[in-house]
């Protein structure tokens, strides 16, 4: 079976490291023999689901956001919120976390309306409120068993994202900023859809969570298999060397 | 406050910040760039107004991502072979105080300046505010391109900024722009009250074929359709123009065409300009030091230098402090080549790293990456750098070692390595550590290349510098 891997607006939304992301999938399937191919899905081009797919949705600047909101208000947004319903896996960055809300206000306080998918809205930062930047350690439910597992990441965005009731935070942050720096959740997480402001590279140092999505996808087509475990030495040297410097002191 | 108290504190701003210079030299501390200008501020705050009116060839300023200490140090380099004295700014202190200290530092007592002209590199955020205390008669922008976003969100926002301050130049003055730079080049549009300068490269052969996976801005600054490229340089700089509405790559007025690179050698080409063309070759490596060359002969150009000074100037340049720099390290070479941002790595790793293009000769590498506010908070750039290039058959010899990393963030610069299929050599986050080892790793006689970012820099520098090979850097000049 061949995983396509859909790098949404990957010509312009390829800012803070969004291509980790892209790499880590592609090369982890590789080294299990898993066929990935990556398919840049840009503005004016319709999605093409192929049964066993990983939709990227990354993070951009404040002016792309607008373009991406008309191309998503036709068919291509209908498509993307199908596949969300009926289970696929989608990952959303900072950006594309933010589209899958009810609505994204901008600065100027025009409110671009999302995919309404997740039950959560992004709201402009106040007059003196800081852009919420820098590590995040945050603790994620595993969802094979009820553990909890650790991720970090960098995050940047001048957004408070709220979540609504019916929203279930990815996770909760042990250190940074999170959704909105206040009620101590980070991104959201709806059916196999994932959004998060840990961007860029938040895959290839949290390797689990890439073959979580792998595996997801996987059994979204119909195949159970389990995945082989890679040698992850040096992802997990990466992890902790970061997790050890953001984690508060007791 | 009436001028003729304003010229009554003059003076003893001067000395106050001459006493501050003393000050932190003797102490030691960071050279003693900027605290003057603080404490000359203080004292007097109007003191880089009255002292930038006294230059009779008024000032020049740099801005952009890259290249701006290379560039200030190229027109610093042509205006000394034109015989005129220029005050500048010295690395590291490209703010208001910066400027503030080199100006104060270059008057006598009473104000008076020794040198004719002002030539400062400016941080991109701080142009509006130089531009409206300094006199200055040209503004250059360079490029701008993806560099510590943490630090000022957004590029186009940046682009404003800079913008803002075009009213403060005169009727007589310039901006110059690089052409090749959609958003830069956009930025002519608005400068009306003086005359727009851009400077470009036009070399077929050097099209990439593809846009980087860096590039920042490449849609329409107007429109926002994405642009059509001709041709692709480096990140979003090349050959463009908007399908939808007006806005195109503008004409040159500072030309380079019919490029030869000669690896770190350096590059020959032929700069075109209003006056005159002249082949010419520079000793810096790279496609980035043709446009900073260009720059820096379009900047003098407008500043009324003739050709020949200006072409003597580029070839009779070095390099410039920590940008490029060879230090003998016994019987070792160390080769020190800055990096700030996926462009430039991209850079450095075709011209050095990779031999594909035949003339890439290190086999010894030490990268060393870390994340304090000066190299960039987030390190997920790292994974825009293009490293599969080194993974291509043929890329790397097969006699050479695999690349050692360091840094604060050496593990995530590991990961990256692993990634790109490339084996990894020693992961020692501590720099002077890191430094020891890979030194001890150089077969003598052969040469280390060092890929430091900004503050890995200073601390691989320090360490070399207790090792007895180079000396603090306050003291080059
Ligand atoms: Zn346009």
């Amino acid at each position: 079976m061949k995983l396509t891997i859909h790098h949404l607006y990957a010509d312009m939304m390829n800012m803070y490291g969004d291509r980790g992301n892209v790499i880590s999938l592609e090369k982890r399937c590789e080294w299990r023999g898993i066929d990935a191919e990556v398919l840049d899905v840009n503005i004016g081009e319709s999605l093409r689901p192929t049964g066993c797919d990983i939709f990227l949705f990354g993070g951009g600047q404040d002016q792309e956001q607008t373009l991406l909101v008309e191309d998503l208000s036709g068919p291509k947004g209908r498509e993307l919120v199908s596949i969300i319903e009926d289970g696929g896996v989608v990952l959303g960055v900072c950006g594309g976390y933010q589209l899958m809300g009810h609505y994204y206000e901008t600065p100027e306080g025009e409110r671009l309306p999302g995919l309404g998918v997740m039950d959560l809205h992004t709201e402009p930062r106040k007059p003196g409120e800081e852009r919420l930047i820098g590590n995040v350690l945050v603790r994620v439910p595993d969802p094979v068993g009820d553990s909890l597992r650790e991720v970090v990441g960098f995050e940047n965005h001048g957004g408070r994202t709220m979540l609504g009731e019916r929203a279930e935070p990815l996770g909760r942050v042990v250190a940074g900023h999170g959704n909105n720096g206040r009620d101590g959740t980070e991104g959201a997480r709806y059916k196999n859809a994932y959004g998060t402001y840990l961007h860029g590279s938040l895959l290839p140092k949290n390797p689990w969570l890439t073959d979580q999505l792998v595996q997801a996808a996987l059994r979204h087509a119909g195949e159970e298999r389990e995945l082989e475990p890679l040698d992850d030495g040096a992802e997990e040297e990466a992890f902790r060397s970061v997790a050890g410097r953001v984690r508060p002191r007791r | 406050m009436n001028p003729l108290l304003e010229n009554l504190r003059l003076p003893a701003a001067i000395l106050a910040a001459r006493a501050a210079q003393f000050a932190s030299r003797a102490l030691g501390r960071g050279g003693g760039s900027t605290m003057p200008g603080v404490v000359a501020r203080r004292v007097a705050p109007a003191v880089l107004k009255q002292l930038s009116r006294r230059l009779p060839r008024s000032s020049v300023a740099l801005t952009g991502t890259n290249g701006k200490t290379t560039t200030t140090r190229m027109v610093g380099g042509i205006l000394r072979i034109a015989g005129v004295r220029a005050v500048n700014n010295s690395t590291g202190a490209n703010l208001v105080t910066g400027v503030t200290a080199a100006l104060v530092s270059d008057a006598d007592l009473s104000g008076r300046p020794a040198s004719e002209i002002g030539l400062f590199e400016v941080d991109e955020a701080s142009v509006p505010k130089v531009a409206a205390e300094a006199d200055l008669k040209i503004l250059a922008v360079l490029n701008l391109f993806r560099d510590q976003l943490d630090r000022y969100g957004e590029l186009a926002y940046t682009g404003k900024v800079i913008a803002s301050a075009f009213g403060d130049l005169p009727s007589d003055g310039a901006v110059v722009l690089n052409a090749d730079d959609p958003l830069v080049a956009s930025l002519g549009t608005q400068a009306s009250g003086s005359r727009t300068v851009f400077f470009g490269v036009d070399e077929p052969e050097l099209d990439t074929g593809t846009l980087q996976h860096v590039a920042d801005s490449k849609n329409c600054p107007f429109c926002g359709t994405a642009l059509v490229y001709d041709t692709v340089y480096l990140g979003h700089v090349g050959i463009y123009d908007c399908p939808k509405c007006s806005f195109g790559r503008p004409e040159p007025g500072y030309r380079a065409s019919g490029l030869a690179m000669d690896g770190p050698r350096g590059t020959s080409f032929r700069l075109e300009t209003p006056t005159g063309s002249r082949e010419l070759k520079i000793e810096l490596p790279g496609l980035y030091n043709v446009y900073n060359a260009l720059a820096a002969a379009a900047v003098a150009g407008e500043a009324g230098v003739g050709l020949d000074d200006i072409v003597r100037g580029l070839e009779e340049f070095g390099g410039a402090f920590g940008r490029v720099e060879r230090i003998q390290a016994g019987n070792r070479e160390a080769f020190l080549l800055l990096i700030k941002n996926p462009v430039g790595f991209n850079e450095i790793l075709r011209t050095f790293v990779s031999s594909s293009g035949g003339t890439g000769e290190a086999d010894n590498v030490l990268i060393a990456i870390n994340d304090n506010d000066a190299d960039g908070r987030d390190v997920s750039w790292l994974w825009d750098v293009d490293f599969e290039m080194l993974a291509e058959k043929g890329a790397r010899s097969e006699a050479a070692p695999p690349i050692m990393v360091s840094g604060v963030r050496a593990e995530d610069m590991a990961v990256r390595l692993k990634y790109a299929e490339l084996p990894v050599g020693s992961v020692i986050p501590d720099r002077a550590e890191a430094l020891r080892s890979a030194l001890e790793a150089t077969p003598p006689g052969e040469t280390l290349y060092i890929l430091p970012t900004y503050t890995a820099m200073l601390d691989i520098r320090k360490k070399l510098s207790d090792l007895g090979h180079t000396h603090p850097f306050w003291e080059e000049r």
